[in-house]
C-alpha cells in the first residue's frame, strides 16, 4: 500500500482530516483524456473547470499555485499541469496517465491532419484557407502576448527585458538558448531577493 | 534513411527551450526542422502550427505531423516522447521538491525574472512566424482583426482561427 499523500512531516494535521476520496488511475486518465479532447482554444480554463469545479480534486488556491509553477518551468502549461496534478493525486503513475490522457486526442487528430495535409496541402482551396488560418494564428499569439504582459509585467524594466529578448532572437540571431541564459540571468538578478526576504526565509 | 535519432535529438532539444510556452521554441524549430534537416518547408511549418491551434489539447501537437512525415508512425511516437519527456520529468522533480523550495527567496526572483523573458520569447516566435504568414494587406488585416476581437470580446480563439480559414478561402481563391 503506498501512501503518497501522507508525508511524515505533516503528521498530526493529516490524521485530523477525514481521508480524502482516493482517485483511481483510471479516473485520472479519463478526466485528462476528456480535457484533451474538448479543450478547443486553450487548455487552462478547461483544466480549472474540470479539476477544481467539477471533480474538486484540487482547490482554487492550489490550482493557481500549480499554474504559476507550470509557467516558470520549460514545457507547455497543459502538460506541466497534468504532471503536477497527476503527481499530487497518485504519484508517478498519476503523472504518466494524466500527460498521456491530455496529449492523446490532439496527437491522434494531428497525425490524421498531417497525413491529409501531405496529400491535399497543395489544392488551391486548402492553400487559400491555410493562408487565412496562419494570419489568424499570428493575431492569436499577439493577443496572448498582450494578455500576459498586462498580467505579469511590472515596471518599465520588465518591458526592457522583454524587448531585449526579442532583439536578441530576431535581430542579433543569438538563438533561443543563449538568449534565455543571458537575458534570463540578467532579469533574475534584477529581481533578486531583497535583504528582508532573505531574513524572512532564514527565520 | 532512418530519421528517428535526428528527430529525437531535435525535439528533445526544442523541449527544454519551451519556457513560457511552445512558441518560445518556434524560431529554433524553424532553423532545425526546415533549414537543417529539411523535413518540411517553412510555409508547411507555419500551416501545421496554425492548424494545430484549432486542435484541442496542448497546442504543440503539430509536432506529431512532422514526426510522421519524417519517420512514419515510429517517427511520430519518437517526437512525442522526445518533446514531452524531458520537461515532464523536470516538472515531476519540481513537484516533488516544491514544498522545500517554498521558502527559498530566489524562487520568486526566478518567477519574476523569467516572466518578461518568456513573453519576449513568445513575441520573438510570433515575429518569426509572421515573416512567413503575413504577406500583404489581407493577411495583415486578418491578424489585426483577430487581435482586436480577442482583446475586446470573450470569444473562443479556435473559432477565430476557423474564421481565418473561411476568410482565406474567400480572399485568396484564384478566380477562374
Amino acid at each position: 500500500m503506498s501512501d503518497a499523500g501522507a508525508k511524515p512531516a505533516v503528521g498530526t494535521a493529516a490524521s485530523a482530516v477525514p481521508d480524502e476520496v482516493r482517485v483511481s488511475i483510471g479516473q485520472i486518465f479519463l478526466e485528462f483524456f476528456i480535457i484533451g479532447a474538448t479543450s478547443f482554444g486553450g487548455v487552462v480554463p478547461y483544466l480549472r473547470g474540470s479539476l477544481v469545479t467539477k471533480r474538486q480534486w484540487i482547490d482554487d488556491k492550489e490550482f493557481v499555485e500549480m499554474l504559476s509553477i507550470s509557467q516558470s518551468l520549460p514545457g507547455l502549461n497543459a502538460t506541466n499541469m497534468a504532471i503536477l496534478v497527476g503527481e499530487k493525486l497518485r504519484g508517478a503513475l498519476g503523472s504518466i496517465v494524466a500527460i498521456v490522457g491530455i496529449c492523446l486526442p490532439g496527437a491522434v487528430l494531428m497525425y490524421v491532419v498531417g497525413m491529409f495535409y501531405r496529400i491535399h496541402g497543395d489544392h488551391v482551396w486548402v492553400t487559400a484557407a491555410l493562408k487565412g488560418v496562419a494570419a489568424a494564428a499570428v493575431g492569436l499569439i499577439l493577443s496572448t502576448v498582450v494578455g500576459l504582459s498586462e498580467k505579469s509585467l511590472e515596471g518599465k524594466f520588465d518591458f526592457v527585458f522583454m524587448a531585449l529578448t526579442v532583439i536578441a532572437v530576431n535581430r542579433l540571431h543569438l538563438g533561443v538558448p543563449r538568449t534565455l541564459v543571458v537575458v534570463g540571468i540578467l532579469a533574475i538578478l534584477f529581481h533578486r531577493p531583497s535583504k528582508k526576504q532573505k531574513e524572512d526565509a532564514a527565520s | 534513411m532512418n530519421q528517428i535519432p535526428a528527430l529525437v535529438r531535435v525535439f528533445a532539444y526544442l523541449s527544454i527551450l519551451t519556457v513560457g510556452g511552445g512558441m518560445a521554441a518556434f524560431p529554433e524549430m524553424k532553423v532545425l526542422t526546415v533549414d537543417v534537416h529539411k523535413w518540411l518547408t517553412f510555409p508547411q511549418l507555419i500551416h501545421l502550427y496554425s492548424v494545430g491551434q484549432m486542435a484541442p489539447g496542448p497546442n504543440m501537437m503539430m509536432i506529431v505531423a512532422i514526426g510522421q512525415w519524417a519517420g512514419g508512425f515510429l517517427g511520430a511516437l519518437a517526437v512525442l516522447i522526445a518533446f514531452f519527456g524531458p520537461t515532464a520529468l523536470l516538472a515531476f522533480i519540481v513537484a516533488r521538491m516544491w514544498k522545500k523550495l517554498e521558502k527559498w527567496p530566489w524562487r520568486t526572483s526566478i518567477q519574476e525574472g523569467l516572466a518578461p523573458v518568456s513573453i519576449g520569447l513568445l513575441l520573438a516566435g510570433c515575429f518569426t512566424m509572421a515573416r512567413g504568414a503575413i504577406s500583404g494587406v489581407e493577411t495583415a488585416a486578418i491578424a489585426v482583426g483577430v487581435l482586436l476581437i480577442l482583446l475586446r470580446y470573450k470569444v473562443n480563439p479556435a473559432l477565430l482561427v476557423l474564421g481565418g480559414a473561411v476568410i482565406g478561402v474567400i480572399s485568396f481563391m484564384p478566380s477562374r
